[in-house]
C-alpha cells in the first residue's frame, strides 16, 4: 500500500461516514500505555478495542493512548467516557475484557462489574 | 514480564517522547539471527550521572510511579539483553539528545518473541503529541530491503489517528509494508 492509496482509502471511508446518520454521542476510550501497562499487555488491549469497534462498525469512537495512569498494580487500565454512562476506569483489562467492555458497556450500557476499578460515588451513577 | 520485542520498542520510544524530543528516529533492522532496535531523539539528553542512574535497576527518582520501587524501562531491556547474548548501547548528551541501541539475539531461547510489528508501529505513530517520527525498517544486512515512513507523511494521508477507522487503516498500511518481507 502506498501513502496515496492510504489517503484514498481514508477519503473513501470519510465519504461513507458522512452519508450515514452520525450519532452525536461520542465515545472516548483511553488506554494506559506506560511501561507498567505495556508489561501487563496493554498493546494487545488497545488493539482488541480497535478490532472489536471496527468489527461492530462503531464509528463514533475515539481511542487514545496515555502514559502511566498511576494504577500500576491493576494494569492494563482503561477509562471510558460516553453519554448515558458514568465515567468509568476499568482495571486488569486484557483483550478478552476489552471485547466484553465493547459489548456490555458501550453497546448495552451495562457495567462490566468485575473490572470496575473506579467510578463516581454511587448516588451520582445513573441507573440505566 | 515483557512479552515481545515490540514492547521494548514502545518503552524506548516513550522515553524519547518524555524527554521532550521533537524528532525521533526509530530503526528496526532484522537479519537471520539478530534484531536491531535503534531509537535516536533530540530530547533533553542526560548528563553522565543521569546516564549511570538510568541504567541502574535499583535507582528510581520515585516521581512517576509512587507505588513502585524499581524503575522498569531501561534496566529491563538491559537485563533481558544480558541474559540472552544481546548488546546494549546508550549515548546521550545533555541538551542534544539520546541514542539507544538494543540488539536482540533471535537465536537465544530466552529472547522474547518479536510480536506483531504492524500493531507496534501503529501504536508508535498514534502516540499523542506533536513530535515527528521517522520509521526505518530493514531486513537483511544492507538497507536496500525495507521501507521508511514518517509520522508527518501518515498524518497528511489520514488526518487524525484517534478514530477507529484511521487506526484500522494505519494498521493495514503497516501490514502491507511488513508483508514485503515475505517476498524476499
Ligand atoms: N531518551 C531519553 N532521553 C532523556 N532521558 C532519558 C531517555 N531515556 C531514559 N531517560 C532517563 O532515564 C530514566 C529511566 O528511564 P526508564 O525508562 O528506565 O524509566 P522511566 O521512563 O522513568 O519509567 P518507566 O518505568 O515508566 O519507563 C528516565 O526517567 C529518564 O530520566
Ligand atoms: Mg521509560
Amino acid at each position: 500500500m502506498t501513502l496515496q492509496e492510504l489517503r484514498a482509502m481514508r477519503e473513501a471511508g470519510k465519504k461513507a461516514m458522512d452519508r450515514r446518520i452520525i450519532e452525536d454521542k461520542t465515545i472516548e476510550i483511553v488506554v494506559g500505555m506506560g511501561t507498567c501497562g505495556i508489561a501487563a499487555g496493554a498493546k494487545e488491549t488497545l488493539d482488541a478495542f480497535i478490532e472489536e469497534l471496527a468489527s461492530k462498525d462503531i464509528k463514533n469512537a475515539v481511542i487514545k493512548q496515555t502514559g502511566c495512569m498511576g494504577f500500576c498494580h491493576s494494569e492494563p487500565t482503561v477509562a471510558i467516557h460516553m453519554n448515558g454512562m458514568p465515567d468509568i476506569i476499568y482495571g486488569n483489562v486484557n483483550a478478552e475484557t476489552a471485547r466484553q467492555i465493547v459489548h456490555s458497556h458501550i453497546l448495552e450500557k451495562r457495567l462490566v462489574d468485575k473490572h470496575v476499578f473506579d467510578r463516581p460515588a454511587k448516588d451520582i451513577v445513573k441507573e440505566n | 514480564m515483557h512479552r515481545s520485542l515490540g514492547d521494548f520498542l514502545m518503552d524506548l520510544f516513550q522515553n524519547a517522547v518524555e524527554a521532550g524530543a521533537t524528532q525521533i528516529r526509530v530503526e528496526v533492522r532484522q537479519d537471520s539471527s539478530r534484531l536491531h532496535l535503534v531509537v535516536t531523539d533530540n530530547g533533553k539528553g542526560m548528563t553522565p550521572e543521569e546516564l549511570r542512574r538510568a541504567q541502574d535497576p535499583f535507582y528510581t527518582d520515585g516521581r512517576k510511579h509512587p507505588d513502585r520501587k524499581v524503575g522498569l524501562g531501561l534496566p529491563l531491556v538491559i537485563q533481558t539483553l544480558e541474559g540472552t547474548g544481546g548488546e546494549f548501547a546508550l549515548e546521550s548528551r545533555p541538551g542534544e539528545g539520546t541514542k539507544v541501541r538494543a540488539v536482540f539475539n533471535l537465536e537465544h531461547w530466552d529472547t522474547p518473541p518479536e510480536g506483531d510489528w504492524s500493531v507496534v508501529f501503529t501504536q508508535v505513530m498514534a502516540w499523542p503529541g506533536s513530535h515527528d517520527v521517522e520509521l526505518v525498517r530493514a531486513w537483511g544486512e544492507g538497507k536496500d530491503h525495507g521501507y521508511q515512513v514518517s509520522r508527518q507523511d501518515l498524518v497528511e494521508a489520514v488526518g487524525s489517528f484517534e478514530d477507529v477507522e484511521a487506526l484500522m487503516l494505519l494498521k493495514e498500511y503497516f501490514r502491507s509494508q511488513e508483508s514485503m518481507e515475505d517476498g524476499k
